[in-house]
Formats: C-alpha cells, structure tokens, sequence
C-alpha cells in the first residue's frame, strides 16, 4: 500500500459524510415525525381529541401555574386536550394535504401534457381556462368553492386540487413543449406509435421530476389553504381536529391571554410548511436543473 | 401596436367570459341554485318564487344570459343581510381595502426591497443566507397566524396596539402587517435576483471602471433598473392584497372587502359571496392586461410574440 490509496482511503468516509450532509436532514425528520405521528395518533394521544369535560376548559400547560400533567399542552374552551388535538390534526392536515396535491398533480399533469404535445385548439381550450383560473386569487376561489360546496373533508380535498392542477399544467405544459421537438420523441413518431402511447410512455415519465418537485412545493401552499379554510368555518368541519380550526377555537381565548390555543396550532403549520418547502427547494436542485430558476 | 393590443383585450374578454361560466357552472353544479340564492329557513312558496324571478326553471343558456345581462348592467344582486344591492356594499367597502392594502404594501417594499438589495450585493455571504431563511419563513407562516400572535404580543401583553376594529392609524398597522409579511418575501426574492442580473451588467460594469464607489454604483446605476420588475410586481400585488385580505380581515374585525366576504359566508349570504369573487377575478383580469399592453408598448419584442 503506497501513500496514495491512504489517502483515498481517508477520504472515503469524508466522503460518505458529505453526501450525508448533503441530504435535507431537518425537513425529511419533521416530516418523517409528521408521517409517524398521523398514522399514531390513536395510540399517542392521551385523551379523545373531539370531547373534553366542561369542567376543564382554558387549562394551560403543565409548566404554568394552574397546569396540570393530566393535561401536558392544556385544555380549549370545551376542555379537550390540546396535545391530543394537536397529534389528531396532523393526521388531517397531511390526509387532506397529500391527497389533494396528488389529485391536483394528476389532473396537472395529464392537462398539461395533452396540452403541450396536442397543441392546437386543445391546447388553446386548456390554456385560457388554466390562465383564468390562475387570474383569480386562490384563496377566495378557493373560498367561493368551499362555500358553495358546503364543508367536509371530502369537498375541501376537491376545492384544493380544483383550484391548484392549474399550477401543475403550466409548468408541465411548457416543458412538454420542449420534449416534443427531442430526437426520441420524433423518432417514435416514424416508428408508428399512436399519439397516447407517445404521451404515456416517452413524454410522461420525462416530465415526472418536475411534477414531484412541484408537488412538494405545492404540499406547504395546500396546508396553509386548507388552514385558512378551516379557520374561516368552510373548511374541515368541527368538532374534528384540524389545526386550522384549533386556530378558530382559539380565539375564544385570545383576548383572556390564553396563547397556547394559537400559538400551538400554528408551530405546527409552520414545522410542516417549512419542512415541504425546504425539501422541495433541495429536490428542485437535486431533480431537475432546469427548474432551479424557476 | 394595434393589433397586440386587440389581441390582448380578446384574451382578457375570453377569462372574463371564462370566470363568469365558472362561477355561473359551479353554483349550479351543486343541486339547487335556489337554495342558495334564499334566505336560509325560507319556506317553499319563497323558494318557488325566488326560482321563477331568477328564471332556474328555464334552460341553462338562457339562465346565463339573464345572469349576464345583470352583471353588465351591474346587477349583481341584494344581499339578504343588508338588503341593500351588493355592489354598493362591495363599493363602500372598498376604500378601507385600499388602505388596509398600501399600507400593508409600504410594510412589505420596506422589508423587502432593502434585504433584496443587501442579499444581492453581499451574495452568497451569511447576510444572503438570512435573507433566504427569511423569504422561506415568510412563505411558511400563515398570514393570520401571524395576526393572532401580533394581538397576543402587542394588544393582549402589552396593550399598545387595538386588537381589531378600524379608525385610528393604530388599527391599520396590526393587518397591514400580518398582510405584508408574506408579500415582503415574495419581493425580497425579486429584487435580489433582478439585481443580480443588473450586477452583471455591462453599463455597471462601465460605471465601476470609471471608479465610481461601489455604493453609489449600486444606489444609482443598479438599482433604478433592478427595481423595474419589483414594481410592476407590487402594481399587480397591490391588487392581489385587496382579494385574499379575507382571513386576515376576519382576524382584525377589518370592514374591507375580505370582511364582506367572510360575512357572505358566515350569514349564507350568497349574492355576496358571488359578486365579490366577480369583481376580484375582473379586477385581476384587468391589471393583467394592463401589465401586458404597457409591457408590450415598452418593449416591442413582447407584441410579436405570437
């Protein structure tokens, strides 16, 4: 062994540690936490999240006077376990959050593409109603949706990825307007392939970094809707756990000093946006490296 | 010029015409119009009769043409609440919006624009780092959010701020900032990578050779034109702020326009929960196009795209 393997020797472990490092550790361990803390709750949580006893209302933290260990976060105004709610809302944010990112990111994804390698009047149809529909304000689309649909989990889910395929097709849009001009996709078109099978099998599976990507950035901008939501009563319905209504209930309590009725509920918004946006900016570098200015 | 402009104008009727049909569809998608256009615990005679004035019994086409025809002639319904017509509420709602959303706007360019500069110029260094931590936290944390825990801090702790209401200058500043925050990233972001551009570019390159101090390189060649796009950016977010104060208007107890609509929905109060998001969707529609011409009358590469 002579002095150079050594030194690649040494490196080796250096090396490891760096793409290691290189990894978003933060954000995958709160999401990771979030995961595991949504699919346990019944077993975590120390209390049922949607009845309390009346006798215990505005209870605080343990840590305060008049806290008690029966109760580790406090109480609400009905004298339900804030800890408990807060372990069952995690499981409501990240149902609603992932399931209307996917929802939304397939009907994106499949506009977009069609659009794109259609062209044409289909591509003119799909673009003016997607342009529209990013015109208005999220938000209060999103609000009108859910007024007129009524609140439940189910038409939340609905109104959120109604409101944000549009995100997905324009980006999807654009590069499967660059894909359609490549070599493969030409010559898959002399080799006969009908116009599906090219978008199923040669364009789709190109255009998927892009659509994971966005669909992490877009999970941080569908948990803060769907608190918005929530908080304004055309969101999840109560009494059922969602953090976005914790924040609602909590303002009951507001003007009496009761912080932990809101500042809880939103740490927890914030831990996980945060944790999305982070990841998705690292997988955006990562993924695609045409994305990095977008 | 003329035609971009025609063109422009064709694309802008085609979303107006678009978000009508959307709205107009999606309240009738979901069961009876009816029921939602009367008073909840209406009895059924009112229904019916509410049906027949609104026409519901007649094909869709021409419900929409009856729906049209209203809106063009500014119909856009009574409110149930006030029973006054819903566009003179939308109207004397609409100054405090405008307030709540300068104010809020000023609050947001004054954070933004300097960290924006300071990322820019000292890029890559721990001050960009904080900069970008910061942009991230501003998209991270609900507006309203920040809201509560403003009233918490400065209203309920320290009794220094009013904690909702409107009337004094001290009302405004809670909401204008909870408003501005998420905006202010939105613009750190701009300004920093429109003046990273500039940096690179060849005229303050030339004013640098001429041996001009770095700052006043930087104060008076680069940033006039870095902060072209910010503006147009906080042109059309002006407008945007006005349409999704909703939650942070709730929050405050703000008499604007989100607050009209937090109470259309909180009264089922639908005709007002209708032209509200009308007039947003129109108001946005129009600034775009606004944006567009005067892009396309400043720069002539943009009318011949397409």
């Amino acid at each position: 062994m002579n002095a150079s393997t050594a030194v690649v020797l040494a490196e080796a472990p250096r090396r490891t540690a760096r793409r290691l490092s290189s990894w978003p550790l933060i954000p995958l361990a709160i999401l990771v936490a979030m995961l595991l803390i949504a699919i346990g709750a019944d077993v975590l949580a120390p209390h049922n999240p949607e009845v309390g006893s009346l006798g215990m209302r505005f209870k605080p933290p343990v840590w305060q006077a008049g806290g008690s260990a029966t109760y580790l976060l406090g109480t609400d105004h009905l004298g339900r376990d804030v800890l408990s709610r807060l372990l069952f809302g995690a499981r409501v944010s990240l149902v609603v959050g992932f399931t209307a990112v996917i929802v939304a990111g397939i009907l994106g994804v499949v506009l977009g593409i069609t659009a794109g390698y259609m062209g044409g009047w289909v591509d003119e149809v799909i673009m003016r109603l997607t342009d529209t529909w990013l015109a208005l304000p999220a938000l209060t689309f999103a609000i009108f949706l859910a007024a007129v649909l009524g609140p439940s989990e189910l038409n939340i889910i609905i109104v959120l990825s109604a409101i944000y395929w549009t995100r997905y097709a324009r980006v999807i849009r654009g590069e499967v307007l660059s894909l359609k001009e490549r070599e493969f996709v030409r010559l898959a078109v002399i080799a006969g392939c009908s116009r599906l099978t090219i978008m199923r099998r040669h364009i789709l599976p190109n255009v998927l970094n892009s659509a994971i990507v966005l669909a992490t950035l877009m999970l941080g901008v569908v948990v803060v809707t769907e608190a918005a939501l929530s908080f304004l009563g055309v969101g999840v319905p109560p009494p059922k756990p969602a953090w976005g209504l914790m924040l609602a209930d909590g303002k009951r309590g507001l003007m009496a000093g009761y912080w932990w009725l809101t500042v809880l509920p939103g740490l927890c918004i914030m831990f996980l946006v945060l944790a999305a946006n982070l990841l998705g900016d690292w997988l955006r570098v990562k993924l695609d490296p045409q994305l990095r200015q977008l | 010029m003329k035609r971009f402009v025609l063109r422009r104008l064709g694309y802008a009727l085609v979303s107006l015409t678009l978000l009508s049909i959307t709205i107009f569809v999606f309240v009738r998608l979901t069961g009876d119009p009816a029921l939602l256009l009367v008073e909840p615990g209406a009895s059924k005679a009112d229904v019916d009769a509410v049906r027949e004035r609104f026409g519901l019994d007649q094909p869709l086409v021409v419900q929409y043409g009856k729906f049209m025809n209203g809106l063009l002639r500014g119909d856009f319904g009574q409110s149930f609440y006030y029973r006054t017509p819903v566009l003179e509420l939308y109207l004397s709602r609409l100054p405090n919006s405008l307030l709540l959303a300068t104010v809020a706007m000023s609050f947001s360019l004054l954070i933004g624009i300097p960290t924006g500069i300071l990322a820019a110029v000292r890029v890559n260094s721990w001050w960009d780092r904080a900069g970008r931590i910061f942009a991230l936290l501003g998209l991270s944390l609900p507006s309203f959010w920040i809201g509560l825990v403003l009233i918490l801090f400065f209203s309920v702790y320290l009794g220094w701020l009013p904690s909702s209401g409107s009337g004094t200058a001290l009302h405004v500043l809670m909401p204008a900032f909870a408003l501005g925050w998420y905006f202010a990233a939105s613009h750190m972001r701009l300004t920093r990578s429109s003046m990273l551009d500039v940096l690179g570019a060849e005229y303050v390159k030339l004013a640098r050779l001429k041996g001009l101090p770095e700052s006043r390189v930087i104060a008076k060649h680069a940033l006039k034109n870095a902060l072209i796009p910010v503006l147009t950016l906080a042109g059309i977010n002006l407008i945007i702020m006005i349409n999704v104060a909703v939650v942070v208007e709730t929050v405050f107890a703000w008499p604007g326009i989100g607050r009209l609509l937090y109470e259309g929905i909180a009264f089922r109060d639908f005709p007002i929960v209708q032209a509200t998001v009308l007039l947003g969707g129109s108001m946005i529609v129009f600034v775009n196009l606004l944006v567009d011409v005067l892009y396309g009358m400043i720069d002539p590469r943009i009318r011949y795209e397409r």
